[in-house]
């Protein structure tokens, strides 16, 4: 085995605080992002606790009608917009640079910017409270409702356009760090797959993200400066709104799913000990939900009639069929693996069990007459969570099990956190399943109550016990890192054999990242290196 | 072993800067695409362009008239297209390492830069239109208001570069930042070339 010296430039030691608050280091800042993310979702999660307790029976007054407006809205806004998008950003940080054999991002100054663009922004969306109550038009925000509403939607507004220009740059910072920074012998075709996801959605980002902005800049002049953007009396259109929203947002849903099927695919080879299957399929299929999720924007808007339903259906369809050849790809990998079952595994296998069942029940949707019938009913709901909580924040999950001993130097404990496993993937299928159920059922999405009469009050208690369960999940999952925070480093290089660099230097990693780098031949270098295939 | 296996780190043609620059810009233009998108929408709304017919009894009792000004802004346009030439110059210059050059350049620039925005202004002052005035004024002004911004923010990178080059920051090696802001200063122009084509030709 060769390897190829880095020369290892000089530090300046600096006090803690002021360390962390001017670091351009992306490991630093990956984990900023982490914690900021991870705080967004406990606050996302309490607000959801809250959506559940007033829905867990009917005719519930525990909420009044403005507050449960409010509360749903910050939900969604806050899990969408402060946690899963940053925290792939947060991954993305601290892994990728690694994964690629860089010393860091190719723009350090511009990704720390990207960073402290979103406390201010999060803290600003969140003052809505203070002043006369946030934003209540749900994070969809249409006209013309959202004309009228009070000032928490533009703190809501400004804070979305700040969060978007931090998403933007990050994406060009992504974009160029991949392109350019890649270690000798690292080809595309050799970048580890979770590196190929945040390249597509940091395309995604890039493209998509300052269309909202346009939109947003739109919405924020027809509520302060008299225009007529969004209403048809001065000439304008509200499907306007639902257009240009949806042109970044469909997008978005892939901008917000793709990284964690990267983690996925790091994750599955390393626990059944095979590599991944046919990673090239995989790569185009990530390429494909990236052009694709330009073209489906409109079946959120079906039954608005303005839109040309058979080209969005069929364009929907389509879509399934690259999110099937991954589908393809994770069950070749496990085909006759070795598979072992530790947190990161299980949180994987979780993902892509729930994954399945949101893209199904996903794909009805895509068929116009179908979603005439359950078009903002609570199938839609179920629909979403099991995309982006049985998808996503189980890859997230499977994340910080997978990378805590890279990241921190120390093994998070595997009861713990089978614990968190099992309540969370049960809770999440006690709160969500039912909600299909609801939907068809006919129970609209964002009411504040519901009568009894409905009949819909035992599956409601039903998703809100599931809800608290989730809720209880983390307990285990909080003690767990505490505890590991209180022993000391103890972690290998590689304490996974894993297939990738991040594995090749140690745990936590040098400021300068690598002391060496292998040779890379293919995009499991470390694989190659034990099976002894690094020659060829 | 086969020609794939040599892999090397090619630092050949764009330098990561201008790389994530031209990314920059890449989302400029969809920041305007969208705006754009909103004017196209509208006026494929609309019974007539302008559409006097929105205009309330109110609004006409004011004064307003959904009518622009060509010659003004034609002017305006054509300064801005020889701005877009002068800073091209300005990066000739220090390509060659003739950094007086880069500075008369940019100064000349500026200058036409910061009458373009004296010159939007005071056409915005002349107009008989508001922004609230239908979808005509919210169009117009949100359009070549952002145009506007952008404008002065490029006359700002223009008086970055211009204190940098005074300041002796550039030569015929090391001048990137003069590119990016010209590919900028490009970018703002053809911008304004499709708005004015957008708003003050097709009729």
């Amino acid at each position: 085995m060769t390897s190829i010296a880095i020369p290892r430039p000089a530090y300046a030691e600096r006090p803690w605080i002021l360390d962390w608050l001017t670091t351009v280091d992306h490991k630093k800042l990956g984990i900023l992002y982490l914690y900021t993310t991870m705080f967004f979702f406990a606050v996302g999660g309490i607000l959801a606790l809250l959506v559940r307790a007033q829905l867990a029976v009917a005719d519930n007054t525990f909420v009044n009608n403005d507050a449960y407006n409010q509360l749903f809205t910050m939900h969604a806004s806050a899990m969408l917009f402060l946690f899963i998008i940053p925290v792939w950003a947060g991954f993305g940080n601290y892994i990728v640079p690694l994964q690629i054999g860089a010393a860091d991002m190719a723009f350090p100054r511009i990704n720390a910017l990207s960073f402290w663009l979103i406390p201010p922004a999060g803290l600003l969306m969140f003052s809505g409270f203070l002043f006369g109550g946030a934003s209540d038009v749900g994070w969809t925000a249409y006209s013309p409702l959202a004309r009228s509403s009070g000032v928490g939607l533009d703190l809501w507004i400004i804070a979305v356009i700040i969060l978007g220009v931090s998403s933007t740059i990050g994406a060009a910072n992504f974009m160029v760090t991949m392109f350019r920074m890649r270690a000798p012998g690292m080809t595309m075709f050799r970048m580890p797959i979770f590196c190929w996801t945040m390249l597509v959605t940091a395309v995604l980002q890039l493209l998509a993200t300052p269309v909202l902005a346009s939109g947003l800049a739109m919405l924020y002049i027809d509520r302060n400066f008299g225009g007529s953007f969004f209403d048809p009396n001065g000439g304008g259109n509200a499907i306007l709104w639902q257009n240009i929203f949806w042109f970044y947002s469909h997008p978005a849903v892939y901008i917000m799913i793709l990284p964690g099927m990267g983690i996925i695919s790091e994750i599955l080879p390393v626990f059944a000990r095979k590599p991944l299957f046919g990673y090239k399929a995989f790569v185009f299929a990530t390429m494909g939900i990236g052009g694709l999720g330009f073209s489906v924007w409109a079946h959120h808007m079906f039954t608005t009639g303005a839109v040309l339903k058979p080209w969005f259906g069929f364009m929907t369809f389509m879509i399934g069929v690259p999110t099937g050849v991954k589908m393809f790809n994770w069950l070749g990998t496990l085909w006759r693996g070795s598979i072992t079952f530790e947190a990161p595994m299980l949180f994987a296998l979780g993902f892509l069990s729930m994954f399945l069942i949101g893209g199904i029940n996903g794909t009805f949707s895509a068929a116009v007459p179908v979603d005439f019938a359950i078009h903002d009913t609570y199938f839609v709901v179920a629909h979403i969570h099991y995309v982006l909580f049985g998808g996503a924040v189980f890859a997230v999950f499977a994340g910080l099990y997978y990378w805590f001993p890279k990241i921190w130097g120390r093994r998070l404990d595997e009861r713990l956190a089978r614990i968190h496993f099992a309540l969370q993937f049960i809770g999440f299928n006690l709160a969500f399943f039912p909600m299909h159920l609801l939907g068809l059922d006919g129970m609209p999405r964002r009411i504040a109550t519901y009568s009894e009469s409905a009949g819909w009050e035992t599956l409601n208690l039903i998703s809100t016990i599931g809800a608290f369960l989730i809720g209880v999940a983390m307990i285990p999952f909080i003690i767990n890192v505490v505890m590991a925070f209180l022993r000391p480093k103890d972690q290998p290089n590689d304490p996974w054999e894993g297939n990738t660099l991040e594995w090749w230097t140690t745990s936590p990693p040098p400021v300068h990242n690598f002391d060496s780098l292998p040779e890379v031949h293919s995009e499991r270098p470390l694989w190659d290196l034990r099976h002894g295939n690094a020659a060829h | 072993m086969a020609a794939h296996a040599v892999a090397t780190q090619e630092k050949q043609g764009l330098s990561n800067g201008m790389l994530g620059f031209i990314l920059f810009l890449a989302s400029e233009v969809m920041f305007f695409g969208g705006l754009f998108a909103a004017y196209f929408i509208a006026r494929s709304d609309a019974r007539e362009w302008p559409p006097v017919y929105l205009l309330t009894p109110e609004q006409v009792a004011a004064g307003v008239k959904l009518e622009v000004e060509f010659w003004l802004p034609f002017i305006a346009t054509i300064l801005l297209i020889t701005s877009s030439v002068t800073i091209q110059l300005g990066v000739f210059s220090i390509q060659r390492g003739n950094r007086s050059g880069l500075i008369r350049w940019t100064f000349i620039s500026i200058v036409l830069g910061l009458v373009f925005l004296v010159m939007q202004v005071y056409d915005y002052s002349q107009l008989h239109f508001g922004i609230g005035d239908t979808i005509y004024g919210t169009t117009f002004y949100t359009l070549t208001g952002f145009h506007g911004l952008h404008v002065l923010g490029g006359v700002i990178f223009m008086g970055i570069i211009l204190a940098r080059s005074l300041a002796g920051q550039f030569t015929a090696a090391n001048h990137e930042a003069v590119e990016a802001c010209s590919f900028y200063w490009h970018f703002v122009d053809v911008v304004w070339i499709a708005l004015f084509t957008t708003l003050y030709i097709i009729p």
